[in-house]
């Protein structure tokens, strides 16, 4: 199966019953096998837009009817999303973004991976805010971490992104599909409980349009009744922390993540498709001193992961990009972060990563 | 007002003195209560500006979204749910150019959904400048000299585009305007109702209608009933200049999207 029909498989496991989506290289197999699956799914609904502004618009409509509802795209796709990403996070709005990054900026390589929008996902939209995103290495992952962000983006009212890469996902693997996944749904607003009032988690409970509630939902800052108060700075600090805390005070405890020998000196720390290569360095070839931490959730950063390995001398960062994450580690390390930044398309070979070990043990 | 159907600890609204939106709101929840639609399923939508803090005031499930986007918003709150009634309140800068691609894809795709356009010919929330239906001549903060470029003409382009229901008033006649909504909201399938109405605060003060009666005079006398021109005109006879056509427009059924399945 390939990676981008897993996240869509995947997707559906998990409920998903809207999809709003516009053709993009390298994501367009997700929203072609949506519409050829949901119209036999009762009470499912594909809908092609008429551009990414639209699609997640409508994804952001659906999920308060208490739909499931996702969309798919890719770099200028994702880049035109941005605005309503902001309102989801605003508006605590439950749903799946899957990014199939493709080499930027700006047209860039439609048909070649990459990984340069690690932190656009982060801080693309104006404004503080937090959100969670997740990064496969393999097909499996793809299926397993789409139905996985479903669960994350109901727990905290949040959209939540699969960011993939062209090669993750027009990748073809085996993969074990099983009878069912979790689901877990946003809890319920309580019976005569404000909308936007949270519970100790941060997060207030849910209820859908048609209900009954009378929610008035807005992307201006609102108090606990979703009432527009946009002049008033304490209101605007509580709310914007609030949203922030939420998932930033959750790193740890959704931590997602691979570690092997952590008994390392090198240490490689990597999510999407250059976990494929650290595997092949650490597990296969065995370079003396390597280990690595996967993450599958890079978003919110679980720092206390980096603790973990107490002989590290060097952090290893191969990534797609000219070294995104490995700024976000260097904040939190005292030992040194060494980049092996790859643009262009192809992956890290094992060479460049064994390569990078020894030059890192030069440096020390 | 109707009191079921609003939030009255919202009040005060944010409408200017003399605002003709307070009027339309009126009208459409008039038209809504007509229907007998459950309060519980009815949704109102909007994007950014004047026009779309009406479903603020609006005791319903509601969408506030981002500028131009109702639409997009609201075709996913149908889609996903066709049970719902679906009701977007817009204005002409919200609708014609940030949002005119949203707004044109829904005509043609038809969509279940009813779009009130509040036409004021200017951007009214960010203090007065010139929209895609500021008549040419007419003086705006971006356009001091007047307007030089054509403006769009919303209910034929709804028509151009695939809307079952057109319908033009203003806010002056508002019991034209209430049955029109009606029919509307009554009719499968995407229907605009483009309602002209007074901006004294932005528009009319620098367009020598600075009282907001001076406007609503002018729509008036110069809102020319589609049905009457059309019996009286002579062949080929252009509207007089200032005149605009107000009336139902088009109402067909052309296939839809949204209505739930047992309708």
């Amino acid at each position: 199966m390939q990676g981008n029909i897993a996240s869509a498989e995947g997707a559906l496991a998990a409920g998903c019953t809207f999809f709003g989506g516009y053709p993009i290289t390298p994501s367009t197999e997700v929203a072609e096998h949506m519409a050829a699956r949901m119209p036999k799914i009762k009470g499912a609904c594909f809908i092609q837009m008429e551009d990414e502004i639209a699609s997640i618009a409508a994804i952001i409509g659906a999920a308060w009817t208490g739909a499931r509802s996702m969309t798919a795209t890719s770099g200028p796709g994702f880049s035109l999303m941005m605005e309503n990403i902001g309102y989801a996070v605003m508006t605590e709005t439950p749903c799946v973004i899957v990014n199939i990054q493709r080499g930027g900026p700006s047209t860039g390589q439609p048909t070649m991976a990459a990984q340069g929008d690690m932190m656009q996902v982060k801080f693309g939209s104006h404004g503080d805010y937090s959100i969670i995103a997740l990064a496969p290495s393999s097909v499996q992952e793809c299926f397993d971490l789409t139905a996985k962000a479903f669960n994350l983006a109901d727990r905290f009212r949040t959209p939540v992104f699969l960011m993939a890469d062209e090669v993750i996902g027009h990748m073809r693997e085996k993969i074990e599909i099983p009878d069912s996944v979790e689901i877990v749904r946003p809890k319920t607003l309580a019976e005569g409980a404000l909308p936007f009032a949270p519970g100790p988690d941060g997060v207030p409970g849910f209820a859908a349009f048609g209900t009954g509630r009378h929610i008035p939902v807005t992307g201006l800052t609102h108090d606990e009744r979703g009432y527009p108060d946009t002049t008033n700075p304490a209101r605007h600090e509580s709310l914007v922390r609030r949203l922030f805390s939420k998932i930033e005070d959750a790193r740890h405890d959704i931590a997602d993540y691979a570690i092997v020998n952590d008994e390392a000196e090198y240490v490689f720390v990597c999510y999407g498709a250059p976990v494929r290569t650290v595997r092949e360095v650490v597990e296969r070839l065995r370079i003396p001193d390597t280990g690595y931490l996967q993450l599958r959730i890079v978003w919110p950063f679980p720092e206390d992961l980096l603790s973990r390995f107490p002989k590290v001398k060097a952090f290893i960062v191969p990534e797609m990009n000219l070294g995104m994450m490995a700024r976000e580690i260097e904040r939190h390390v005292s030992v040194p972060v060494i980049p092996v930044s790859k643009i262009g398309g192809d992956l890290h070979t094992p060479e460049e990563l064994v390569e990078a070990v020894r030059v890192a043990g030069g440096l020390l | 007002m109707r009191d079921d159907w609003l939030r009255e600890d919202r009040l005060p609204h944010i409408y200017c003195a003399g605002c003709g939106n307070g009027t339309i709101m009126n009208c459409v929840l008039e038209a809504v209560e007509r229907t007998g639609w459950d309060q519980k399923k009815t949704i109102f939508v909007s994007g950014i500006g004047c026009s779309s803090r009406a479903p603020g005031y609006i005791l319903t499930d509601s969408l506030h979204t981002t500028h131009g986007r109702a639409i997009a918003f609201a075709t996913g709150v149908k889609m996903a749910n066709p049970s719902l009634h679906v009701v977007v309140f817009t204005g002409d800068g919200d609708l014609a150019a940030i949002g005119g691609n949203h707004f044109i894809h829904a005509c043609r795709r038809n969509i279940d959904i009813t779009v009130v356009c509040m036409n004021n010919h200017i951007y009214g929330m960010t203090g007065g400048q010139g929209s895609p239906t500021t008549p040419i001549g007419k003086t705006s903060t971006t356009t001091p000299y007047g307007a030089d470029e054509a403006p769009f003409d919303l209910a034929e382009l709804a028509i151009a585009a695939g809307a079952n229901y057109v319908a033009r008033w203003t806010s002056f006649h508002v019991k034209q305007l209430t049955e029109s909504v009606l029919t509307g909201l009554n009719t499968p399938g995407f229907s605009l109702i483009e309602v002209r109405c007074q901006c004294p605060t932005s528009y009319g003060r620098r367009n020598k209608y600075r009282e907001p009666v001076d406007y609503m005079t002018y729509l008036k006398t110069h809102a020319v009933l589609k049905e009457k021109w059309e019996r009286t005109a002579a062949p080929g006879a252009e509207l007089p200049a200032d005149s605009f056509l107000v009336g139902e427009f088009v109402r067909r059924q052309r296939p839809v999207m949204g209505v739930p399945d047992e309708a």
